[in-house]
């Protein structure tokens, strides 16, 4: 596909437009580029994820601490919640701007989305670093 | 100059779902809000899975109860798929988005290859799984 965003013949954005980078909303590139930027990282995250689950289940606690607290498992469930979390909060901001028309909802909806992306960040990273840390003291 | 009033007038809006024909790609797409809906609030089990890890082994045994009961597994076979589904719909759009298989043949296999490759990695994964236990 040709990229004629550079030739100011064949594209009509102004060239501040273009040095901006940043498209007639004034935002969104950078909203769309962490959405493929996150998911990216997801795809093997998360299969290692999966792996991780499936080894823990089933297991007495002080494995299943023993397992969660090795330094592998604990940096890939910390670099696959900070990808996750991050992803799943700009996916749910599309679905409501899609449908929630109300603008009052909408505000409330997208505090919400935040909210609820922080609550499961910080409540799985702070699991994550008590396992993994509490057998060092 | 006078600020102009907005009109009053309902904006129209564009034919949404209900209008058109079910097609291969457009199921998968809408398969794909779903599932990534479906994961949106599936986070929210894995976080009081590990809070329950971190919290003590009587907190522990509780969850562990829950995923080990039918119920639990269940839960967990759908997120499985769910994750999958969701995972290979994410690829598919990476090929699309760099602006190859978007031919009538290829979209169409790329989106019928995306629901027969979640269903053959969750049996695969689940298959492993019980086969190594």
């Amino acid at each position: 596909m040709a990229d004629n965003r550079q030739n100011t013949n064949l594209s009509i954005r102004t060239p501040r437009a273009r040095v901006r980078g940043l498209g007639p909303s004034g935002h969104g590139a950078e909203h769309w580029w962490l959405q493929r930027l996150t998911a990216a990282a997801n795809a093997p995250l998360m299969l290692a994820f999966v792996v991780i689950v499936a080894l823990m289940a089933g297991r007495p606690y002080p494995e299943a601490v023993a397992l969660m607290g090795h330094p592998a498992a604990a940096l890939i469930l910390i670099l696959a919640v900070i990808s996750v979390t991050l992803h799943m909060r700009l996916g749910m901001q599309v679905i409501i701007e899609d449908y929630v028309h109300d603008k009052g909802l909408r505000i409330a909806a997208l505090f919400a989305n935040n909210f609820y992306a922080v609550v499961v960040a910080v409540a799985c990273l702070y699991a994550i670093l008590r396992v993994g840390l509490a057998r060092l003291a | 100059m006078a600020p102009t009033a907005r009109p009053t007038v309902a904006q129209p809006l564009s034919p949404h779902l209900q209008i058109y024909r079910w097609t291969w790609t457009m199921a998968m797409s809408v398969f794909h809000r779903i599932t990534g809906t479906a994961l949106y609030g599936g986070s929210a089990l894995v976080a009081v899975w590990l809070v329950a890890l971190a919290s003590g082994p009587a907190a522990y045994a509780w969850v562990a109860w829950f995923f080990g009961s039918w119920v639990g597994l269940l839960v967990l076979f759908a997120y499985t798929w769910v994750l999958m589904h969701h995972m290979l719909g994410g690829l598919r759009h990476f090929v699309w988005d760099f602006g190859v298989g978007l031919e009538r043949g290829e979209r169409l296999w790329l989106s019928r290859g995306t629901l027969i490759g979640s269903v053959a990695l969750t049996v695969a994964i689940w298959a492993l799984a019980l086969i190594l236990r």
